[in-house]
């Protein structure tokens, strides 16, 4: 426990010092949101009408830029076999990690999230949806995501074959999180769909780590 | 004080060994049917040409590749039975620095010494040892090839465990650092601390034993044939 935190701590000390890596991925989510009414056009109901999707979508593919440098720089510069040889399990150091991404990328994506909604139009009713799915499911993100950076560490072009890794893992997070959104525009009770992500997110919890620990095991053969 | 004792104590059954021990990479066969063990105040020097094995078995020592036959032991029991316990006790020091440009040289040692237990005061004396007293707040991207050595080796000291792997530990250093090094690897002997050295070049240090990798260099040429 004392590892985890003394890990979580480093990553956030890292992140902090070059927080513009974690400033470029909300400009991403930023910019590639505000791209959609210019191709789609500005007519306020289709907006307001593919805003719990839109928002969804470029969250994760924001989130997709910035797995690569999830364990990169670690495994490069010597401090993945170090903190392999520490007295934590590598489970732990993966869950670590999750939790360092999330803070440094889940985090401001979720708070800007509401900001870009509101750019959509997204109608009252949303925002509290939205806010809790964010909550429930960037979590998730980060998780899966540790799982095909380790699996692409060491590999060339690693960025296209750790999207097609983790993608499809993280489909179910994008339909119930624009579902419980849609839900709570209609009216409709949004509890099934919340529950459903937090089980996804539970599950990541307990699973992601057992995978992504072998995964850097492998790595580090 | 504190160190010496508590490693002496347990100096009477510590010991730590390899039998049979193989090793392939890529395809080939880099060592094999190797035996080696360490008792407490004794260093291993490992020698070798340049490909004979000498990183390979040290990664294979510290736990981070796996044997492809044989085990490791530490006292009578293999290690593989708890390789976290295993890391606890050692410290490996490879090519790559595990430096981070961005932190300050007391932050990089800091983070691996926390990790492994080491207080606060030993990070200071770490510095001191390896002459890097007054870069403590110097980010790492600012240092030197040796100075990154040094800041990479003051990690053995800044918390204590009892086996040290290292691999080409003078590489880039000047002769004062070299002798730093010596007299490190000298005390944590006399405290009944045990170092495998993989080098190419003659440390200089006094009563090592010897593991030439190049004799358990395997005939590469048969071990693939028949296998297709």
């Amino acid at each position: 426990m004392k590892a985890l935190t003394l890990i979580l701590g480093r990553e956030i000390r890292l992140a902090l010092r070059q927080i513009g890596d974690s400033a470029i991925i909300v400009l991403f989510f930023v910019l590639a949101a505000v791209l959609f009414p210019f191709g789609v056009g500005p007519e306020p109901n289709m907006l307001a009408r593919m805003a719990p999707g839109g928002v969804w979508v470029t969250a994760l593919l924001a989130a997709m830029l910035s797995f690569e440098r999830l364990f990169t720089p670690d495994y490069e510069d010597g401090s993945l076999e170090q903190l392999a040889l520490g007295p934590a399990p590598l489970e732990m150091v993966a869950l670590a990690k999750a939790a360092a991404h999330w803070l440094t990328t889940g985090l401001p994506l979720m708070i800007a999230a509401p900001l870009i909604a509101v750019l959509y139009r997204l109608p009252d009713a949303g925002y509290g949806a939205l806010l809790i799915t964010m909550a429930l499911g960037t979590p998730t993100i980060s998780l899966i995501g540790t799982i095909g950076a380790a699996l692409t560490l060491g590999s060339r072009r690693g960025g296209v074959l750790l999207s097609l890794l983790v993608i499809p893992l993280i489909v179910p997070v994008l339909i119930f999180g624009t579902a419980a959104i849609d839900a709570a525009i209609g009216g409709f009770p949004v509890r099934q769909h919340l529950m459903l992500m937090g089980g996804f997110l539970l599950g990541a919890l307990v699973l992601t780590p057992l995978a992504t620990a072998a995964a850097l095991c492998q790595a580090l053969e | 004080m504190v160190k010496s004792r508590q490693l002496g104590q347990v100096a009477v059954t510590m010991r730590f060994f390899g039998e049979n021990l193989s090793c392939i990479r890529g395809e080939r066969l880099v060592f094999s049917e190797l035996d080696f063990a360490i008792e407490p105040g004794a260093a291993l020097v490992l020698t070798g040409s340049n490909g004979s094995g000498k990183t390979s078995l040290l990664r294979v020592m510290a736990g981070l590749t796996r044997p492809s036959a044989g085990q490791l032991g530490w006292q009578d029991g293999p290690i593989t039975d708890d390789p976290e316990t295993h890391h606890s006790r050692l410290h490996y020091v490879g090519h790559l620095d595990a430096l981070k440009p961005v932190l300050s040289v007391r932050e990089n040692l800091a983070t691996w010494s926390h990790l492994h237990g080491g207080p606060d005061k030993k990070i200071t004396s770490a510095l001191k040892k390896l002459r890097l007293e007054g870069f403590e707040n110097i980010p790492g991207r600012y240092l030197s090839a040796g100075q990154r050595r040094r800041l990479s080796l003051a990690r053995l000291v800044a918390s204590d465990a009892p086996l040290w792997l290292l691999d080409e530990p003078t590489i880039a250093l000047d002769a004062p650092s070299v002798d730093a090094v010596r007299s490190l690897i000298a005390e944590h002997r006399r405290n009944g601390g045990m170092a495998v050295i993989a080098t190419n070049v003659d440390l200089g240090i006094a009563d090592t034993s010897e593991l030439n990798l190049l004799d358990f260099a395997a005939a590469n040429e048969d071990i693939w044939e028949g296998v297709t």
